[in-house]
């Protein structure tokens, strides 16, 4: 296909596992410079592997202690109580209220994001487009800490009322039952306030790929007498669907791990609350409970059994990564 | 390239006030590429053909999208004007006041109004460029590697801890150094090893932007570099790079927009202090964002003043950084 | 091309920053006294370096006060404190990393998860550690109830407010001990401190202290009774300022600060109001607990006596009775001479403090003297 068009790469790209786009071993000629360069290339990705292995071992080596003498089951117990010869810990909340916030965050950040990307690459008049860009980007200029005293202070109270008209008019849904927190600080709210600060990440690496759209694929639809709107789903998202749901993962991991807007805004909720699936609850995630009790971890045991939770974050975005690898294998499968 | 119409019926005109500009353009579409071009002209003024209906849904379907598309524009758009003018009206009478920028908090306490914040913005500089100049080289070279160089297992390790770095909590990565400095090593707590943590945040978003755009660098450029007996690694020095330099850019400075604006770590790592302290390895160093943390937990106005002036700050830095960036990706990058 | 431009960027916002630097200045006096700082840097006591210290948040407002008197006789000393919490500080002060502690509650003499505090300390410091009470503040327990200004609460409905039991204003227990108030039928929303303070385990020693059939919970540093979780102090406070009905507990000044309604507490002699004076009065009451200069202070919760307000939590300097240091040893010495002086433990009680009883400052005034 790449002979026809003459700049297509969207069969050529490599896959994310790092397959070269062509043979290039070839051109590499064995110069000192080009031993040098390579070594070097090398030498990084084999730093980067180093990092995450040391503090994957650090982790477990932190973790597996505490979990050890966990009386309670890690995974299933609701429990958390970390101090004395007999602690009881486990994860079930913190997952739900991780999951849940993530989610809600990435069901607006990614379709929206996507929005704004082909509305500056596409739509956008041409005096626009850039501004456009700029601003969005200004959007991820912005400090999470200012995001979660933004969303305590001066969101938050704006949005008690539609909290209330929720649980009112669809209480009868298990997801918006009123659990009695107060509104703007919620799971729901804290989703949507991650969604913002998630959106320029989606955005931005979007709007890239979406402008590396070859014209050729770009004209050949419109010539065939494709809208607007059709030339962009037949030729623009085919094209950039990888560097969407890599952008979407990118986000997904800051998502997941947003600490400090999180532990500003959201309620926690007391040992031994009552389980609900309500989305207007209060609850901590990973990273927020680490957080608010980082400044007492006093004793090793209590510190390992943060940090086996901080382990399951660690395996929950790889999960994720390794799901989005696996969609995006399986889609250039089929576009052959 | 389509000049494009700026006139969008609103959703609620529907079909009926589309198809004073629909019909138009859904005649001349269905003329250009059916048959249907044969019709008698009459069928125009009445009920429309079957044809005459696909043209207009399709039609529709287009101008909805670029609605769509505004519409997630000026919605993004929201939060963003929303949390400037916050931090803007609250927070810009100090900084018209030259005192912000040439004096520390030294002895002002949470009671008392003056004092400056040029002790954290120091800080904040000095930390964000020791992290950019330490993880974008090690971030731009291990995505050289992933796209131009690996390949087989090693890539595919590289690529998958690339993964889980994303994942890693900010909280975690604060834990990790300060185990490893303060625990394993016994030294004191300084700003480098604020980096060091901030470090592990920054690799994987530069390495994942940067791999998206190297990829999209056309195959056709380094065949015809190899071509010519450039060697591989002046081919990615001298065509690759430059040619993806501005997506490059985008990617570094969405990176340390992060890390500058991160501040689980520094609870962890670098507490705060209010005087002036630039060595970045003796003693605390002040930054916003801890400044920022420090004065969110006081309800006394002079306090709240300086959090949302230093949150003003620290965005206007970041977004001069931006400009920066911006101004050096236009005049950098290959002419298309 | 791409590395030249790179170092532009980077030398541009060096440079810039050399110039931010230049200007730069600590000196924040200049504009209220005409000498500047520099003129009162060399009276006799006043070393010169660098202090660090972090711990309990609960006494950050008193310390900072402190520290700003102390920099302004001293100009040469640069004292920092982070208000972390109580249990970061003892471990970054076993760690090294800190010179004092401050803590909300005295090292702890017994075994938990196999290390004793205390022990450990004088590991760390070769001689014991001693602990020096600083700072006496006030728990408020703070409401926001439309209409009602005045408010009673005895230790039994404190406690069952808190562990849910009462969940209306209403409620005839509160009735009973407020006749004459307008109690409106709301419910209550109980707000506590998410993160792990030495506040909260304070405030559940008072309620087990003096209500111990209503509060059954050990008193702890992470919340055990009920209600919505909120970010230290400020979250709390902040967080009642805007629910109407609710309530929490704070240390004074940020019910003060937030505005919110204070309740008078009815330990059984009679509702004690918050006042300096009432809390004076109960940490005089306050029995000495350690040896020598070791001074632990152990409150009566349980305290009958009339017009003490019984809520109070002590907060500690945790120091090396020698430290490793002289030259550290000596500028420990001469800020917590400044801390514990009479003229800055006065200067604390508008800010939502109590001053240390005389009685006390003398014994702490020893003690400091005796550090090496």
């Amino acid at each position: 296909m790449s002979s026809v068009t003459g700049v297509s790469l969207a069969d050529e790209t490599p896959g994310p596992h790092g397959s070269a786009p062509l043979s290039g071993d070839g051109a590499g000629t064995g110069r000192l410079g080009d031993r040098l360069f390579g070594g070097a290339a090398k030498g990084a990705g084999l730093l980067v592997i180093a990092l995450v292995t040391l503090v994957g071992v650090f982790l477990l080596w932190q973790a597996i202690p505490a979990l050890a003498r966990n009386d309670a089951n890690f995974l299933t117990s609701r429990e958390w109580s970390v101090d004395g010869a007999h602690p009881r810990f486990g994860i079930v909340e913190l997952l739900w209220t991780t999951v849940t916030v993530s989610a809600i965050a990435m069901l607006i950040a990614v379709p929206v994001g996507v929005a704004v990307a082909l509305f500056i690459t596409q739509y956008a008049p041409a005096w626009l487009s850039r501004p456009a860009a700029s601003l969005i980007d200004l959007l991820a200029a912005v400090p999470s800490i200012v995001y979660g005293i933004w969303g305590l202070r001066t969101f938050g109270p704006v949005f008690e009322p539609v909290q209330g008209f929720l649980q009112h008019t669809l209480g009868w849904i298990p997801l918006f039952t009123g659990a009695g927190i107060s509104g703007g600080s919620t799971i729901l709210f804290v989703g949507i306030v991650l969604a913002i600060m998630v959106l320029p990440i989606v955005t931005a690496l979007s709007r890239e790929v979406f402008a590396q759209t070859p014209v050729t694929h770009k004209e050949g639809a419109l010539a065939l007498g494709a809208t607007r709107w059709e030339m962009i789903r037949t030729a623009v998202l085919p094209f950039g669907k990888p560097g969407i749901i890599s952008a979407s993962m990118l986000g997904l991991g800051r998502a997941l791990g947003e600490t400090i807007a999180v532990t500003i805004i959201l309620s926690t909720l007391p040992d031994g609350a009552k389980w609900t699936w309500s989305l207007l609850n209060g609850g901590e995630t990973f990273a927020s409970r680490i957080a608010n009790n980082a400044a007492e971890f006093d004793t090793p045991q209590k510190a390992g059994a943060f940090i086996a939770a901080g382990l399951v974050l660690f395996v929950l975005t790889f999960v994720v990564n390794a799901i989005a690898r696996v969609v995006i294998e399986r889609r250039k499968a089929f576009s052959e | 390239m389509t000049t494009s119409t700026t006139a969008s019926p609103g959703p609620s005109a529907g079909s009926a006030g589309a198809s004073a500009s629909g019909t138009s353009r859904a005649g001349a579409t269905s003329a250009a590429t059916t048959g249907a071009a044969a019709t008698p002209p009459s069928t125009r003024g009445t009920a429309p053909t079957e044809l005459g209906h696909k043209a207009r849904g399709r039609a529709v379907k287009d101008q909805l999208a670029r609605v769509v598309m505004w519409a997630a524009f000026l919605l993004a758009l929201v939060p963003l004007v929303w949390i400037l003018w916050t931090v803007g009206s609250k927070g810009y009478h100090l900084l018209l006041d030259a005192q912000w920028w040439t004096n520390s908090q030294r002895g002002i306490t949470s009671r008392r109004e003056g004092g400056g914040a040029v002790h954290a913005i120091q800080g904040t500089l000095i930390q964000g460029l020791t992290t950019a100049a330490i993880s974008v080289p090690i971030g731009i070279l291990t995505a050289i590697y992933l796209v131009e160089y690996g390949r087989g297992r090693l890539a595919k390790a590289v690529s998958f801890m690339v993964d889980i770095l994303t994942g890693v909590p900010s909280i975690v990565a604060g834990l990790f150094v300060y185990a490893l400095w303060v625990t394993t090593f016994g030294l004191q707590r300084v700003g480098f090893a604020v980096c060091l943590a901030l470090v592990l945040l920054m690799i994987p978003v530069v390495v994942r932007s940067t791999e998206e755009m190297l990829k999209l660098v056309p195959n056709e450029l380094r065949e015809a570099s190899y071509a010519l007996g450039v060697p591989k690694w002046k081919t990615i020095m001298k065509v690759v790079l430059p040619t993806a330099f501005s997506g490059i850019v985008t990617g570094v400075l969405l990176g340390l927009a992060r890390v500058m604006g991160e501040t689980a770590p520094l609870l962890i790592l670098g507490p705060y202090t209010k005087s002036i302290a630039t060595d970045l390895f003796g003693g605390l160093m002040p930054t916003l964002p801890t400044m920022i943390n420090q004065d969110r937990t006081e309800v006394l106005q002079p306090a709240v003043d300086r959090m949302w002036a230093s949150a003003l700050t620290l965005i206007l830095i970041v977004l001069l950084l931006n400009v920066a960036g911006r101004v050096v990706a236009r005049f950098g990058s290959v002419k298309r | 091309m791409k590395i030249q431009r790179l170092g532009l960027l980077a030398s541009v916002a060096v440079v810039g920053s050399i110039a931010l630097t230049a200007c730069g200045s600590d000196n924040n006096n200049g504009s209220d006294a005409a000498g500047g700082g520099s003129s009162s840097s060399s009276s006799s006591d006043c070393p010169t370096g660098t202090l660090n210290a972090e711990g309990s948040s609960a006494q950050k407002n008193a310390i900072d006060e402190a520290i700003s008197a102390f920099q302004d006789t001293c100009s040469g000393a640069t004292v920092n404190y982070n208000p972390t919490g109580s249990g970061a500080g003892i471990k970054q002060f076993l760690a090294g990393q800190v010179d004092f502690a401050g803590s909300d509650s005295a090292l702890k003499t017994t075994e938990k998860d196999g290390k004793v505090e205390a022990d450990e300390a004088a590991k760390y410091c070769g001689s014991p550690a001693w602990n020096l009470p600083m700072v006496t503040g006030p728990i408020a327990v703070a409401y926001h109830v439309k209409g009602v200004d005045k408010l009673v609460l005895t230790p039994e409905v404190i406690a069952n407010i808190f562990n849910g039991k009462v969940t209306t204003w209403n409620d005839a227990s509160i009735a009973k001990i407020n006749s004459g108030v307008t109690l409106p039928s709301e419910p209550i929303k109980v707000f506590f401190r998410s993160d792990e303070s030495g506040t909260t385990e304070n405030f559940t020693k008072y309620l087990n202290g003096a209500a111990p059939s209503a509060w059954t919970a050990e008193p702890a540093k992470s919340w055990t009774g009920k209600g919505e979780g909120k970010e230290k102090s400020a979250g709390v406070a902040g967080a009642v300022q805007s629910t109407e009905g609710g309530i929490t507990y704070a240390e004074w000044s940020y019910a003060k600060d937030n505005k919110l309604g204070i309740a008078q507490i009815d330990n059984g002699a009679g509702p004690v109001e918050l006042t300096g004076e009432t809390v004076g009065k109960a940490v005089a009451t306050a029995k000495s607990d350690g040896q020598g200069n070791d001074l632990r202070l152990k409150l009566d919760y349980a305290t009958k006596e009339a017009g003490a307000y019984p809520i109070n939590l002590v907060t500690y300097e945790i120091v090396c009775s020698k430290s490793k240091d002289p030259a550290k040893a000596k500028l420990v010495k001469s800020f917590l001479k400044s801390f514990a002086s009479e003229q800055t433990q006065k200067s604390l009680e508008e800010i939502g403090y109590a001053p240390l009883p005389d009685e006390v400052r003398t014994k702490v005034d020893a003690a400091i003297d005796a550090l090496s």
